[in-house]
């Protein structure tokens, strides 16, 4: 057990093996924002399939479920932050003196901004899931409406009206244009850190890399802009 | 300087018995020594070359303890490490007729007759080992698609048995070299030393039993002692100031082992390669090596009339060029061997047609194989070489003739070891490059490599216990007062080179060396031209002492007294090197004399008179060396015209 | 043959003391000449005015020893591509051009003096397991171990590494992982190299990372800077033989648990 135990730290403390962790909670993360993306765009479809679709999430597996996701998540996102916090330091110490002339060859500038992108993101979770989750400063909680005889949630009102507040909507795009940033070089950086990369299909990985990105960003970003452009659900 | 009371005698040590025989009588009567006895005795190994690194990586694996010295920032920067071509072995691999024989007798023959009979075999023998040995560690040999080693034809030989890696199997030895070190080193067995630099040799009554060196990171001299010394440090190339050797190649630590009684033997004995990029300015500080596979492509040719020097070689009509290479020679062609090719271009340039700046230079062109072949193959065989030509001239090769002239590569002299690779100072071992023993008076492509890891892998760690058996390990100790004098010398040495404060750089001084040697003990030698050098060196060394300056101080990194110590020390054997060609009356190999040709222009050997090897004593006084004698005798091969024809 | 004149900015510093940049004017410089050339113009002027030279490693100038480390303009080795300090040449500069020349910058590679760095990192990264553990000797016939034109060319791709340290010095983290990678990877492709496989890889990238190196995040600016042009995917076969080594060693399978040895 404690050699088993010992192994494993090792493996955390070293630098490929908290790579490996930081690429595998990411990847965990890359297909939650498409399937969170996927249930926002349910607003398009209507009210019903919206509050059925949040209803489902909260009772699936009795309940349980939510907080299987949850915790799973939260888990994800703390290694996640943890390992590439405790990374970026060690990068940081790598270097002690700068270089006095600094150049950047093939770097893109979203593999540069990676933690800032990352920590402006971790800062929209925590409004994010205060706003709509934990429904802090506004009374969410309390807007209910019926479903098939059920009361339940009203998801589709809550999103209406949370991007109806300017500053929400505007902070929500900045934060999908950080995703949209982090994910551009992240999504096909895990599959170097995987080792799953060859020549001939790292340029695929690299162009599904950028499409994801891009798809999340106008899946995500179509609710604000059609509340605020278009006046849906007004 | 006390003058040694009687004269060694030279005994070569060569075992008894038929040529193909003797190398494995000799390791069945070599004395052993057993494992529990190995650990106590010390081996210091200078350099980490091909030779230095394996031997040092051999040896620990035998149980002794090594120490090992390079004034390389890594092990893995020795200059092996530049070596393009390719090593030979006799494996037969390509069913066309080589084996141990062939390869004996092609490198006695390529030695101009001039090398031992006895090292040679042995080194033929052994080669098929090192291929084993190098395949075993990893060392990516070229491969056909059947998964079997690669073979091509290099320098002129009639069978293909030259192993290779790409342009870069000098890296790719060494490295493999380099890891065998490095496992030892991390076993506990080798303790290595980077950026130190040997300054001189410790012999307590008469037996090495040490070195001084500088760190030349802190500056500290100290002294590491041991019960034998191996010296690798390659060779002495360096004195001509332009060659293609590393900027830090050196002659100090044989030299000094010499001042401290070692025997130098064959100095005169210097390889021009003949395809290096040529010079282009006065600050040139190197020169560049192309690999000579690019003669199997490339023709040779200069303008027949000196006024075409000048013009576009394109403009130049096929009827008004001179291939020269291949009317001279017409069985070998452009392939002739390096001592021969280079002297050609030396005859067109001195004709006054040479091409380029200075007009030393002369044209190899690629215009036929290109429309033969197509561009792309050419740039498959020589892409890197093409590229390498382009970055150093800014001219495509591709579009216009390359411009090659010949430039100092490899020195066949060294220290004159016996048949265990001892010198005649006992406890001092010497390897690769750094000895005299296998390539004569010339060395062919791709044997460089083969003997380097040859001395260390397979022929020291078995010759090594023939001395140490006879010495009581760790019989010297640091307190010993010859040590003490030894590290005092050097310290005194170093003041003296800070403390001139002259005028003139360490390099202003070495170019001028550089330039004198190679004017007149180059490629082609004559009596009055030696005696002038031999005139004006005492006079330059003098001047150094006098004038040099070398800024800084001793007691930290200072690279400009790294350089200082080595250049005067090429100030005193450059005076040998020119003595040594001026007692040669004939022309072998490297050692041209322009008194000693045929009427068509040919080397003249004299066998009668000179077949020997001169192993130079230090009597006290660098300009006045003793000469001593080791007879060459041929059982095996009979002496003949060395013919390219 | 043109002369250029250029304005330096080289960083001078003694060993542990803080370092500096010396503005140095450098006329009338050779076009023909190569980057180290022209330092050596330089130095010699330097001695001249009674002024210490310029440290730099340097030894075999054709490109294929790894001692020149100097970055120039920002980049290890300069502008041109796949291309050492030694063979970089003059006529890529422009007169009038200001040169920024700095040391390989890593807390790994300490500065020794000026220019020049103590890359001793490498060679201790080596001893951790970049080796076959074979003696003098004891080696097969060469070809009684077949290996397959590709798989050989492979290898050699990634045993071109010279060990200068460009990669370390161009990534932004200071991370070794290219130079590991080829070390690593060479030995893993062979046949040779599978015994000590599991050893090796484990070994190797410890000591990376007992060295105070900062970790890859996938830039590629070391690919960008590499001399010899070593392929990042090195460092993906790296990363899953790492993946793979480490897998085996928390469960136990391999000889390593058996025998109590670790690979490090």
């Amino acid at each position: 057990m404690s050699a088993v135990f010992e192994s494993l730290t090792r493996f955390y403390q070293s630098s490929i093996g908290k790579k490996t962790l930081v690429a595998l909670t990411g990847a965990m993360l890359v297909l939650f924002v498409l399937g969170h993306m996927i249930g926002n765009l349910l607003i398009f479809v209507g009210p019903h399939a919206i509050n059925e679709y949040g209803h489902f999430l909260q009772t699936v597996g009795h309940g349980m479920g939510v907080w299987v996701a949850r915790i799973g998540l939260l888990a994800a996102v703390v290694i996640h932050i943890v390992a590439t916090i405790q990374l970026t330091k060690a990068n940081r110490a790598a270097r002690e003196q700068r270089y006095g002339c600094e150049a950047t060859q093939v770097a893109s500038r979203s593999s540069r901004f990676m933690i800032w992108s990352g920590l402006t993101l971790l800062a929209f979770i925590v409004y994010h899931l205060l706003h709509f989750t934990a429904h802090a400063g506004n009374n969410y909680g309390s807007y209910m409406t019926d479903l098939d005889g059920h009361q339940v949630h009203d998801v589709y009102k809550m999103v209406i009206a949370g991007f109806s507040w300017a500053p929400a909507a505007i902070f929500y795009v900045i934060a999908m244009l950080m995703l949209c940033s982090h994910l551009s070089h992240g999504v096909s950086s895990l599959f170097q850190t995987l080792g799953l990369a060859t020549n001939k299909t790292w340029p695929i990985f690299k162009f599904v890399g950028h499409a994801y990105a891009a798809l999340i960003l106008v899946g995500n970003c179509s609710i604000p802009i059609a509340i605020w452009v278009f006046g849906y659900g007004h | 300087m006390v003058q040694p009371l009687l004269t060694m005698s030279l005994d070569s040590k060569i075992p008894s018995g038929p040529m193909a025989e003797k190398w494995t009588r000799h390791k069945r009567d070599s004395k052993l020594i057993n494992p529990k006895n190995k650990r106590k005795y010390s081996v210091i190994v200078v350099g980490s070359g091909l030779a230095g690194s394996a031997a040092a990586a051999s040896l620990s694996e035998m149980g002794y303890k090594v120490k090992c010295f390079c004034f390389q920032d890594s092990a893995r920067r020795a200059h092996s490490i530049a070596a393009q071509g390719g090593i030979n072995a006799a494996k037969n691999y390509q069913n066309d007729g080589d084996s141990v024989h062939r390869l004996f007798y092609d490198t006695v023959k390529g030695g101009d007759f001039r090398a031992r009979e006895a090292n040679v075999h042995r080194l033929a023998e052994v080669s098929v080992n090192i291929i084993d040995q190098c395949v075993a560690q990893g060392v990516p040999f070229a491969r056909e698609y059947g998964g079997g080693l690669a073979n091509r034809s290099f320098g002129g030989a009639q069978v293909s048995r030259t192993f290779y890696a790409r342009g870069q199997t000098g890296q790719q030895l060494l490295l493999g070299a380099y890891s065998a070190l490095n496992k030892e080193i991390a076993r506990g067995g080798v303790e290595m030393y980077s950026r130190t630099e040997m300054l001189d040799l410790i012999v307590v009554n008469g037996q090495t039993k040490g070195i001084v060196v500088r760190n030349l990171v802190t500056g500290k001299i100290d002294a590491h002692v041991a019960d034998t010394v191996l010296l690798c440090t390659g060779g002495y190339g360096n004195v001509f100031f332009l060659s293609t050797n590393a900027m830090g190649c050196n002659v100090t630590a044989t030299w000094r082992a010499h001042r401290k009684g070692a025997f130098f033997a064959n100095p005169c004995y210097t390889q021009i390669h003949p395809t290096c990029i040529p010079v282009s300015g006065d600050y040139q500080s190197k020169l560049t090596l192309m690999s000579e596979s690019l003669r199997n492509d490339g023709r040779v040719w200069v303008p027949k009339k000196a006024e075409d020097c000048g013009k576009n070689p394109a403009d130049i009509p096929e009827a008004d060029r001179d291939y020269y290479l291949e009317r001279k020679y017409p069985s070998f062609g452009n392939l002739a061997p390096r001592d021969i090719s280079s002297r050609a271009a030396k005859e067109a340039c001195d004709d006054g047609r040479g091409v380029g700046p200075g007009g030393r230079g002369v044209y190899l062109d690629f215009a036929e194989s290109i429309r033969d072949f197509g561009r792309n193959t050419i740039a498959e065989r020589y892409g890197n070489l093409f590229d390498m030509y382009e970055r150093i001239t800014g001219e495509s090769a591709y579009e216009r003739p390359m411009r090659i002239y010949p430039a100092v590569h490899y020195t066949m002299g060294g220290l004159w070891v016996d048949y265990n690779l001892m010198s005649n100072l006992p406890g001092l071992h010497v390897l690769g490059e750094a000895n005299f023993s296998d390539h004569g008076a010339n060395r062919l492509g791709a044997s460089a490599l083969m003997q380097g890891l040859a001395d260390g892998y397979f022929v020291i760690p078995t010759t090594v216990a023939n001395y140490l058996v006879t010495q009581k390990p760790g019989e010297v100790t640091l307190d010993n007062p010859e040590v003490k004098k030894a590290v005092a010398d050097a310290e005194e040495r170093t003041k003296k080179l800070l403390s001139v404060k002259g005028k003139r750089s360490v390099d202003s001084f070495h170019r001028e060396l550089g330039l004198l040697v190679w004017d007149k003990c180059g490629m082609a030698r004559t009596r009055e031209g030696l005696q002038e050098a031999i005139d004006r060196i005492p006079a330059l060394r003098e001047e150094f002492w006098n004038n040099v300056t070398v800024p800084g101080s001793g007691d930290a990194a200072n690279q400009e007294l790294e350089k200082a110590g080595r250049v005067a020390d090429f100030m005193e054997f450059a005076e040998l090197l020119c003595i040594d060609a001026q007692n040669r009356e004939e022309s072998c190999g490297g050692h041209f004399r322009e008194e000693h040709q045929y009427p068509d222009g040919e080397a003249k050997r004299n066998d009668q008179d000179f077949s020997y090897v001169a192993a130079w004593e230090y009597s006290g006084n660098c300009s006045q060396p003793k000469l001593n004698k080791e007879p060459l005798t041929f059982e095996e091969v009979h002496l003949a015209v060395r013919s390219y024809k | 043959m043109a002369l250029l004149n250029l304005h330096l900015k080289v960083w001078r510093q003694n060993g542990s003391q803080p370092g500096h940049f010396q503005d140095i004017e450098a006329p009338e410089i050779p076009d023909h000449a190569s980057f180290l050339e022209m330092m050596d113009i330089v130095n010699e002027r330097l001695i001249a005015n009674g002024q210490d030279p310029i440290a730099f490693d340097h030894d075999c100038r054709e490109g294929i020893c790894g001692a020149c480390s100097m970055t120039i303009n920002g980049m290890p080795h300069g502008p041109e591509r796949a291309t050492t300090t030694c063979q970089l040449h003059m006529r890529k500069f422009r007169t009038g051009d200001t040169i920024w020349i700095e040391p390989f910058r890593a807390r790994s590679f300490p500065v020794v003096k000026d220019l020049m760095v103590d890359r001793g990192a490498f060679d201790r990264i080596m001893q951790a397991g970049g080796f076959v553990s074979i003696r003098t000797g004891s080696a097969p016939e060469g070809n009684s171990i077949p290996i397959g034109k590709d798989v050989a060319d492979a290898a050699m791709d990634a045993a071109a590494c010279i060990g200068c340290g460009a990669c370390v010095a161009s990534c932004k983290n200071a991370s070794a992982m290219l130079f590991v990678s080829a070390k690593v990877g060479q030995l893993n492709t062979l046949p040779q190299g599978q015994p000590e496989r599991q050893r090796r890889t484990l070994g190797m990238v410890r000591q990376m990372d007992a060295e105070g190196f900062g970790n890859c995040t996938n830039q590629y600016e070391c690919e960008a800077a590499c001399p010899k042009e070593i392929s990042v995917r090195w460092i993906t076969k790296l990363n899953r033989d790492y993946a793979v080594a480490a897998v085996k060693d928390i469960v136990g399978a391999g000889r390593q648990q058996a025998g109590g040895e670790g690979g490090d």
